[in-house]
C-alpha cells in the first residue's frame, strides 16, 4: 500500500489507511491524546488530499477491527447490501463527496447507495468536508421514524424533554416535565436520566412519566435512561416504557466496557417490540459520543470520528426511533473547545444521516471545556439548518444531575421560530389543542411557559 | 355551559386587575427597591441577584396560580418558573446564569493564593503538566510529578510516615481556598491525637487523583491522602474531595481508593469531612487495606 503526495515540494507519506484516516481528521484533542492526529496543518491537508483519492473498496477491506475479532465489525459488514456496494466500490472518497453535494443527487439517490456503505467510508467522506459541506449534505437526507408520533420529516424539529433531578424526586421531575411541555418540549421523548439505576427506581420513574402522558393524552413516549438490562427487566414486569435506551461504543471492547454486547442488544430489541407501550415500528433510543472508545482503551489505534460512525452502523441494526451524540459531554481531553465540539457535532449528524438513522444532537459542554451557552446555541442553529431531528430540552440548559449544560426548553421554540420549523405533527396538534402553539405563525402563545396549567 | 375560552377570559381579567393593584406582579427587573433619583444623574446600585431571594423568585408573567408555581419550583433545584421574553430568557434569570457560569470559569483558571499556602506551611511543587491548558488536555501528565518536584520531595519530605497528606488544585483552586482552613487542621490534629507519624505536607499544582501513586513512590507512606478541587458545577466551584489509599502502588486505581466528596459549606461540611477522613485512615491502617478491598474485609468482619 502506497499513500503519498507532495505539497509545496515536500513529501507526505502515510503507512496505512489507519494512519491516513487519523491524520485526515479535523484537529481534535482526543486524536492527539491517542497519538493519531496530524502533527501539522500541512500534514493534515496532505492526508485529506490523499484520502480523497482512496477507493471505497480499500476502506471496505480495512475495517477498524478484523471481522473475526470484533462483533461491531461483523454487524456492519453483514448489513452491507452487495448490489449497492458493487455500484460504488470503485468510487474514490473524493468522488463520493462531490456526488453527495451535487445538486442532481437527491435523498432518494442517496438511499439507493446508502446500504452499500460501511462506517469507515462514511467517516472518510466526512473528513473531506467543510462545516458548511456537512450542513448542506445532511440537509438533503431525511430519515423518518415512528413510535407514538412521527420523527424526521422535512420542516420539523423535535425536543427531548430532559427533566433530570439530583435525587430523582418524582415531584421535582414532574414539575420539570410540566415546565418543558409548556414550552413545547417533549415531542421526541420524555427521557429521564436516573441517579439511582436500580429496578425499583426505574419502574417508579416509568410509571410516573407514563401517567403524565396518559393524563394529558400527549402524543409522545417516555424513557428512563438506565442500563438496558434494567429497562428490560422493568418491561418484563409490566412497567410502561415507550423507548428502550442504551449508550453505544464503536468496538466490541468498547461495548464490553459499557456492559453490553450485540446479543444483549438483540434481546433488548425483541423485548422492546414485544412490550413497548407505543405502536412503533421504531422503539430504540441510543446515545453515543466521540472519544468513548479511547477512554476505554478500545479504539484499535483509530481516530475518534471513525469509531463514532461505527456506533451508527451498530445502531442501524435496531431501526432506532432516535439517536444522538452527547457531543460535548466527554470533556476537553477529547474535544477541547467550542470549535472542536461544533465540528464534531456537525460530523456526527451528517454521518448518522448518511448511515440511515434518525439523528438528533445533545449540543452540550462541561464546565472544564472552553465553551459556553453561546457556543452550544451556535451549534444548535447550524444543526437545525442541517435538518437535525431533535435537541435536548433542559430547564435553562442547566442539568444539576449530570452537571453539564445543554440546550434549554427555550431553544427549540426559538429555533422553530428562526428557521420556520414545526414540532412533530401529532405533537403540534396537541400543542394547538392545549392553546400553547400558534400553528400559523409558528410561535408559542402567551399561555406558554406557565407549568401550573398542568396542575389540576 | 361556560366554555374554556370564557373561563380564560375571566381569569385574564382578574389577573390584570390584580396587577393594576400591584399584586402578583412578577418583576423582570431587580431595580424595584430603589427610589427614582434625580433625573439628570445616573445612580445604579443594584442588589445581588445570586442570592436565594432572586434564585427562588418566579419570573413567569401572568401565572394563573402563583402558589402552585411556587410549590412546583420548590421541588427541584432546576431552573424552572423562569418565564420568557419571546421564546428567549428574561433578563434576571439570564444574568444569574451568566454569573454562575462566570464564577465557574474563573475558578477553573484561577491560581491558588500563595498566602494560604504559607499559612499552612505548604511548599509548592508541580506535576508534569506545564500549564493549565496542557493539564486539561493531558490527564496522564497530571498523574506524574515533574523531575524538579521529585527532587524537592526527596529532599524535604519525611520518609515512611504513617500518613502522607498533600493538597492539590485539581479542577478548582477555589475549592482549596474555600475548604483548606476548615478541613486541614481537623485532619492534622485528628491524626496527631491518634499518635500517628505524619509526613511533610505540601501543595501540588495541576494534580489529578492518580498522582497519589507517584507521590508514594517517593515518601513510601502507609496511607496517602489528598485534598483536591472537584470539577466545578454551574455556579459552584467550591466543592473539594479527599481521596486516600493504603500504600498506593504505580498501578493502583480508583477501586483501591476511598473518597469523601462534595466537601463545602452547603454540601459535606468541611469540619465533618475532616473527621470522616480521620476515621477512614484509622480503618485503613487497622485492616491494612483501602477501597473495595477494605469494604470486603469490613463486610466479612461484620458477619
Amino acid at each position: 500500500m502506497l499513500l503519498r503526495t507532495k505539497l509545496f515540494g515536500k513529501t507526505y507519506e502515510f503507512r496505512d489507511l489507519r494512519e491516513l484516516m487519523g491524520k485526515a481528521n479535523e484537529d481534535k484533542s482526543g486524536d492527539h491524546l491517542a497519538g493519531v492526529a496530524a502533527s501539522s496543518a500541512i500534514e493534515r491537508a496532505a492526508a485529506k488530499y490523499v484520502l480523497s483519492e482512496a477507493p471505497l473498496w480499500a476502506l471496505y477491506e480495512n475495517p477498524v477491527a478484523p471481522y473475526d475479532q470484533d462483533e461491531v465489525t461483523r454487524v456492519i459488514m453483514d448489513a452491507v447490501d452487495q448490489n449497492a456496494y458493487v455500484q460504488i466500490k470503485t468510487w474514490t472518497v473524493g468522488q463520493l463527496r462531490e456526488w453527495i453535494l451535487d445538486n442532481k443527487t437527491t435523498n432518494d439517490d442517496i438511499k439507493k447507495i446508502q446500504n452499500g456503505l460501511t462506517s469507515e467510508m462514511i467517516a472518510a467522506v466526512a473528513k473531506l468536508m467543510s462545516n458548511m459541506d456537512l450542513v448542506l449534505a445532511a440537509s438533503k437526507i431525511r430519515v423518518v421514524t415512528h413510535a407514538n408520533n412521527t420523527m424526521g420529516e422535512m420542516g420539523r424539529l423535535a425536543s427531548r424533554n430532559q427533566p433530570n433531578h439530583p435525587t430523582d424526586d418524582p415531584d421535582g421531575i414532574r414539575a420539570e416535565i410540566y415546565e418543558g411541555l409548556s414550552y413545547g418540549s417533549g415531542d421526541s421523548v420524555i427521557g429521564i436520566n436516573p441517579v439511582d439505576d436500580s429496578l425499583a427506581s426505574v419502574q417508579r420513574l416509568l410509571e410516573m412519566s407514563y401517567k403524565v402522558i396518559q393524563n394529558w393524552k400527549i402524543p409522545t413516549q417516555n424513557c428512563v435512561l438506565a442500563h438496558v438490562t434494567t429497562q428490560m427487566e422493568a418491561m418484563k414486569r409490566g412497567s410502561p416504557a415507550g423507548l428502550v435506551f442504551q449508550s453505544l461504543a464503536g468496538s466490541q471492547k468498547g461495548n464490553e466496557s459499557f456492559g453490553i454486547s450485540v446479543g444483549m442488544l438483540d434481546e433488548a430489541y425483541e423485548i422492546a417490540k414485544k412490550y413497548s407501550v407505543v405502536p412503533g415500528p421504531n422503539y430504540m433510543y441510543f446515545e453515543t459520543g466521540e472519544g468513548a472508545e479511547l477512554s476505554a482503551d478500545a479504539h484499535h489505534g483509530w481516530d475518534q470520528l471513525t469509531l463514532e460512525v461505527r456506533c451508527y452502523g451498530l445502531a442501524k441494526r435496531y431501526a432506532p426511533f432516535q439517536v444522538n451524540s452527547v457531543v460535548g459531554f466527554i470533556g476537553p481531553e477529547y474535544l477541547y473547545d467550542a470549535r472542536q465540539i461544533t465540528r464534531a457535532g456537525l460530523e456526527d449528524h451528517f454521518c448518522a444521516k448518511l448511515t440511515g438513522i434518525s439523528m438528533g444532537c445533545d449540543a452540550c459542554y462541561t464546565n472544564h471545556a472552553r465553551a459556553d451557552q453561546n457556543s452550544l446555541e451556535n451549534l444548535s442553529i447550524l444543526l437545525a439548518a442541517a435538518g437535525c431531528n431533535y435537541f435536548m430540552g433542559v430547564p435553562m440548559g442547566d442539568d444539576p444531575m449530570l452537571s453539564y449544560q445543554s440546550n434549554s426548553f427555550h431553544d427549540a421554540p426559538s429555533l422553530r421560530q428562526i428557521l420556520k420549523l414545526r414540532p412533530l405533527p401529532e405533537f403540534e396538534n396537541w400543542l394547538v389543542e392545549m392553546g400553547l402553539w400558534d400553528a400559523e405563525k409558528l410561535l408559542l402563545t402567551d399561555k406558554a411557559g406557565d407549568p401550573t396549567m398542568f396542575v389540576r | 355551559m361556560i366554555t374554556q375560552q370564557q373561563i380564560d377570559a375571566i381569569i385574564d381579567a382578574v389577573i390584570a386587575e390584580l396587577q393594576r393593584q400591584g399584586v402578583g406582579n412578577e418583576r423582570g427587573s431587580a431595580l424595584h427597591a430603589i427610589a427614582p433619583s434625580h433625573a439628570s444623574e445616573l445612580n445604579l446600585d443594584l442588589p445581588d441577584i445570586t442570592t436565594s431571594e432572586y434564585r427562588t423568585r418566579s419570573y413567569v408573567e401572568n401565572t394563573r396560580k402563583p402558589d402552585v408555581l411556587r410549590a412546583l419550583m420548590s421541588t427541584t433545584p432546576s431552573r424552572i418558573g423562569i418565564g420568557h421574553a419571546g421564546p428567549r430568557y428574561r433578563n434576571i434569570p439570564q444574568f444569574i446564569f451568566l454569573a454562575d457560569h462566570a464564577v465557574t470559569q474563573d475558578a477553573l483558571f484561577k491560581e491558588i493564593d500563595p498566602a494560604l499556602l504559607q499559612q499552612f506551611n505548604l511548599f509548592q511543587v508541580q506535576t508534569q503538566a506545564s500549564n493549565r491548558q496542557e493539564y486539561l488536555l493531558r490527564p496522564d501528565l497530571g498523574r506524574k510529578l515533574s523531575d524538579a518536584a521529585r527532587k524537592t520531595l526527596q529532599e524535604k519530605c519525611v520518609k515512611n510516615p504513617d500518613v502522607q497528606l498533600y493538597v492539590s488544585d485539581g479542577l478548582s483552586a477555589a475549592a482549596i481556598e474555600h475548604n483548606l482552613r476548615d478541613i486541614f487542621p481537623v485532619i492534622q490534629q485528628g491524626l496527631q491525637q491518634a499518635g500517628l507519624k505524619m509526613g511533610t505536607p505540601f501543595y501540588v499544582k495541576y494534580g489529578r487523583v492518580g498522582l497519589l501513586n507517584d507521590v508514594n513512590s517517593i515518601v513510601d507512606a502507609k496511607v496517602v491522602v489528598t485534598l483536591i478541587g472537584e470539577r466545578p458545577g454551574l455556579g459552584r466551584a467550591e466543592a473539594a474531595s479527599v481521596y486516600m489509599g493504603y500504600r498506593p502502588q504505580p498501578d493502583s486505581s480508583d477501586a483501591d481508593r476511598d473518597v469523601v466528596c462534595n466537601i463545602f459549606n452547603g454540601g459535606t461540611n468541611p469540619l465533618e469531612a475532616g473527621a470522616y477522613v480521620v476515621e477512614y485512615i484509622k480503618r485503613m491502617l487497622k485492616h491494612q487495606a483501602s477501597g473495595i478491598k477494605l469494604k470486603l474485609i469490613e463486610q466479612g468482619a461484620s458477619k
